[in-house]
Parts: structure tokens; C-alpha cells; sequence
């Protein structure tokens, strides 16, 4: 993408708003949903939320994808930064795993308790 | 420059509507599948920002393998979100 | 009452957020050095050509320049495995058949997986193999490997990856990895060194000992992913 020009302002707001407006609305599901699936949901979309972030923090404008391809391999000076999205490689790949257990978990507390809402999993005593 | 510029104000709307959608229906099979179209959306922000890797990385594992084990889950606890309620069962 | 204190709160953080990142102006070159000196992200993208002759420089600050991290996020992957296993597990004694599918499957879809297969398998091998020369490496291909084994595994109903083979490969693989990184500390003093001679670039086999742990990797990987389709699809449903 080249340079922006007059329109800055509004893509700043729309790569920066939406991230963060994924966060919170992640955050709103993990403190108000009762059902556990909904939660691990909200927290497999605050993960995405901060992904965006940081690949959005790494952007330089009028840069390139970080490799040497045969025909520009002197373009060192234009290409983005690579360092966070080294990062977000292994970002992804944890949260997956992150997502996996917890959903092991939630199969199994179904399993015990023949329901999946916090609410009701409190006053089932064994 | 007026292109990208509406490309990326589509694609953010659909982005937050499908997240207000994965929250909000109470049907669960239907809200796994928004937080597969979440993914998408994502890989297709993540190369427009020039990053192929991650672009790469988001789609193969977040859109197949997430969704699969979502509803894999829906499959062993129930579907919908306010099934086994107190308020639903003090109706009979 | 409670979701008004939730809202209140979502709007405080998010206010706090926005003005930290107003801060942050969207694509500023922050790389470019100053008089006091040359940043990291610069001195990755200068040096990645001539000293590790690596096409993709993303490949490069993973497997060379920051090999630990992605030792540690490896172990992180084995354990998230052995944990589902243990967290589900199913004693000895109620082995039957479970039933994967309800309903056998057309003969459309049966051939067509039948078919798709191996191709899905060569895409994920070729992915991870070049993946110092273009976008991809061993994460990417060992998640679409692990893909094609889902489409047999939904397709057939006595399609059964053995658990035998998995624990084998990935065994093996993560062995190398710390092999490979034990040879860098016996050879030079510094644990995952880059010790053979790196080729020109552009070519399969260039970029030393990087090709081979993004193999190790990737195979590590699609074994992993297929472990953990294997037990969540096979759980015993209730009676």
C-alpha cells in the first residue's frame, strides 16, 4: 500500500478501532456469558483482537513483505519490520493449543455435571 | 487510494458485525462458524498489511482446525446456549 | 446490575487503550537508525543475506536468530497434547467401537478424499520444505498436513491413524531438534549455531542447519495436530 494522503486519519481509526474493538468485545463475553463454550469463544476472539494489534503496530507505509525474492534483492530499505511477525507466528500457533485444552476441560466438566452453565454447575453439589 | 480505502472499511465492518453475531446468537453452531469467518477476515487484513507468513499461518490453523474442534465440542455438550437454564425449567 | 459495572469498565479500558495507541502513529518508519545506533529490526533485515544466505527473513529471526523461542513453543505444543490425552482419557476396560459418523458416506465424498489426500499431503511437505525461500515453513505445513488427515478421518468410519506411528515421528523429530542445537553447542560454545556452510541464496539447499530444523519442525507438528483431532473425534458419547 502506498502513502495514504488525505485519508490517514481514517485508516488509522479503522485498523486501530477494530482491534481494539475486538478486545472488548471478547472481554464482554468471558465476564457476562454463562455458558462455558461462549466463553472459550470470547477468549479465542481477544486473542485474534491482539494479533491484529501488533501486526498493525509493525506496518511501515510504502513497505514491502520481508523477503528476497530473485529479481529485488536490494530492497533492505523498504521492507516492514519482521520482528512482530515472528511473534505473531508463535502467538497463533499457542493459542490454538490454549483453545484445545480449554475446550478438553469444558467436555469434561459436561461430562461430570450433565450441564455446561456456570450458574447452574454452583448449585449442583456432589 | 480510494480503493484500499473502501476495502478496508468493508472489510472492518464485517469484521465487527461478526463478532457482535458470534456473541449474541444463542444458537452455538452458528456462532463457531462467525469466529471462522473472524479468522478470514483476519488473513486477508494480515496480507494486505504485507506479512505472508502470517497471512499463511492464521488460515490454515485458525479457520479449519479451530472450527473443527469448536464444534466437536458442541457435539459432546449441548447446542443451544440456554438449554439447561433454572428459568427454562420452571416452566413445566 | 452487573452488566452495567461491565460496560462501565469496557469503557474505561477502551478509553485508555485508544489514547495509548493515538500515541502510535500507524506506519511511522521506526526501523531507520539514529546517532545512537542501529536497531534490532534493522540489523536483521541488513544482515540475513550475507551471513545466513536465507530468502525469507521471517524464517530466519524464527529458526536462527531466535531458535529458543520456537524450541520453547514446540515443547508448549507437545504438552497441550499430553494434556488433552490425559484430561480425556479412556480406561482399558470400555474399549469398544465408538461411532465416529452416524450415517456412512456417499460415494462421492469417500472418493473424492480418497483422492484428495495425498495431494493435500505433497502441498503441506512442499510448504514446509521451502519455507526458507518462500512465505511458509514447518508450523503452516504441518497444519495443512494435519487437515488432510481430518478429511479421511470424517470420510471413512475405520480410517484409524495409529497412535504407534505418531508417537514415532514425533518423537524423532523433536529428538533432532535438540540434537541439532546440542551439535551448535559441541562445535561452537553457543547452543542451535548456525555450523555448516551456508550456500548461495535462492537455492533448496542453502541456509545451513535452517531447512532442516524447519523439517523437524514441520513433521513434529502435523503428528501433534493429528493427535489431537484423533482423541477428541474417538470420545465415548453418553448413554
Amino acid at each position: 500500500m502506498q502513502d495514504f494522503g488525505q485519508y490517514t486519519n481514517i485508516i488509522t481509526t479503522g485498523v486501530y478501532g477494530s482491534a481494539i474493538a475486538l478486545i472488548l468485545i471478547g472481554l464482554y463475553a468471558v465476564l457476562v456469558k454463562k455458558h462455558l463454550t461462549k466463553i472459550v469463544i470470547g477468549l479465542s476472539i481477544i486473542d485474534a483482537g491482539v494479533h491484529l494489534l501488533f501486526i498493525a503496530i509493525g506496518y511501515i507505509t510504502g513497505g514491502t513483505a520481508p523477503i528476497f525474492s530473485p529479481g529485488n534483492e536490494n530492497m533492505a530499505e523498504k521492507m516492514v519490520d519482521p520482528v512482530p511477525q515472528a511473534l505473531v507466528l508463535t502467538a497463533i500457533v499457542i493459542g490454538f493449543a490454549t483453545t484445545a485444552v480449554a475446550l478438553s476441560l469444558v467436555i469434561r466438566l459436561y461430562k461430570h455435571h450433565n450441564t455446561a452453565r456456570i450458574d447452574q454447575i454452583k448449585t449442583l453439589k456432589w | 487510494m480510494l480503493t484500499y480505502v473502501v476495502i478496508f472499511s468493508i472489510l472492518a465492518i464485517l469484521l465487527i458485525a461478526s463478532a457482535l453475531y458470534a456473541i449474541i446468537q444463542k444458537d452455538l453452531l452458528y456462532a463457531v462458524i462467525s469466529t471462522g469467518v473472524i479468522s478470514l477476515i483476519l488473513s486477508v487484513f494480515f496480507f494486505l498489511m504485507q506479512a505472508p507468513d502470517v497471512a499463511l499461518t492464521e488460515a490454515a490453523i485458525g479457520i479449519a482446525l479451530t472450527t473443527i474442534i469448536f464444534v466437536i465440542t458442541i457435539r459432546n455438550t449441548s447446542r443451544y446456549e440456554d438449554e439447561d437454564s433454572s428459568s427454562n425449567l420452571e416452566r413445566f | 446490575m452487573k452488566k452495567v459495572f461491565v460496560i462501565l469498565l469496557l469503557i474505561i479500558v477502551g478509553y485508555f487503550l485508544a489514547g495509548t495507541f493515538n500515541l502510535i502513529p500507524f506506519g511511522e518508519n521506526r526501523i531507520a537508525g539514529n546517532d545512537q545506533g542501529e536497531k534490532v529490526a534493522s540489523y536483521y533485515l541488513h544482515n540475513t543475506k550475507e551471513k545466513t544466505s536465507v530468502a525469507n527473513v521471517v524464517t530466519a529471526i524464527v529458526v536462527n536468530y531466535r531458535g529458543f523461542d520456537t524450541l520453547g513453543e514446540v515443547t508448549v505444543l507437545f504438552l497441550a497434547t499430553t494434556g488433552l490425552g490425559s484430561i480425556l482419557f479412556r480406561r482399558k476396560e470400555d474399549d469398544e467401537e465408538v461411532e465416529r459418523i452416524n450415517k456412512p458416506s456417499s460415494s462421492l465424498v469417500t472418493t473424492g478424499s480418497r483422492i484428495l489426500f495425498p495431494l493435500i499431503a505433497l502441498l503441506g511437505i512442499y510448504v514446509f520444505i521451502h519455507g526458507h525461500l518462500t512465505p511458509g515453513g514447518g508450523f503452516q505445513g504441518g497444519a495443512i498436513i494435519a487437515t488432510g488427515f481430518l478429511l479421511m478421518l470424517l470420510s471413512y468410519k475405520n480410517f484409524h491413524a495409529s497412535h504407534k506411528a505418531l508417537t514415532w515421528v514425533e518423537s524423532l523429530a523433536g529428538i533432532s531438534f535438540v540434537m541439532i542445537g546440542f551439535w551448535g553447542l559441541i562445535s561452537s560454545n553457543s547452543f542451535l549455531q548456525n555450523i555448516p556452510e551456508v550456500g548461495q541464496l535462492n537455492q533448496l539447499l542453502s541456509g545451513g542447519v535452517i531447512p532442516v530444523i524447519y523439517i523437524a519442525v514441520g513433521f513434529k507438528v502435523a503428528a501433534e495436530l493429528t493427535g489431537v483431532l484423533d482423541i477428541l473425534l474417538n470420545i465415548k458419547p453418553k448413554k
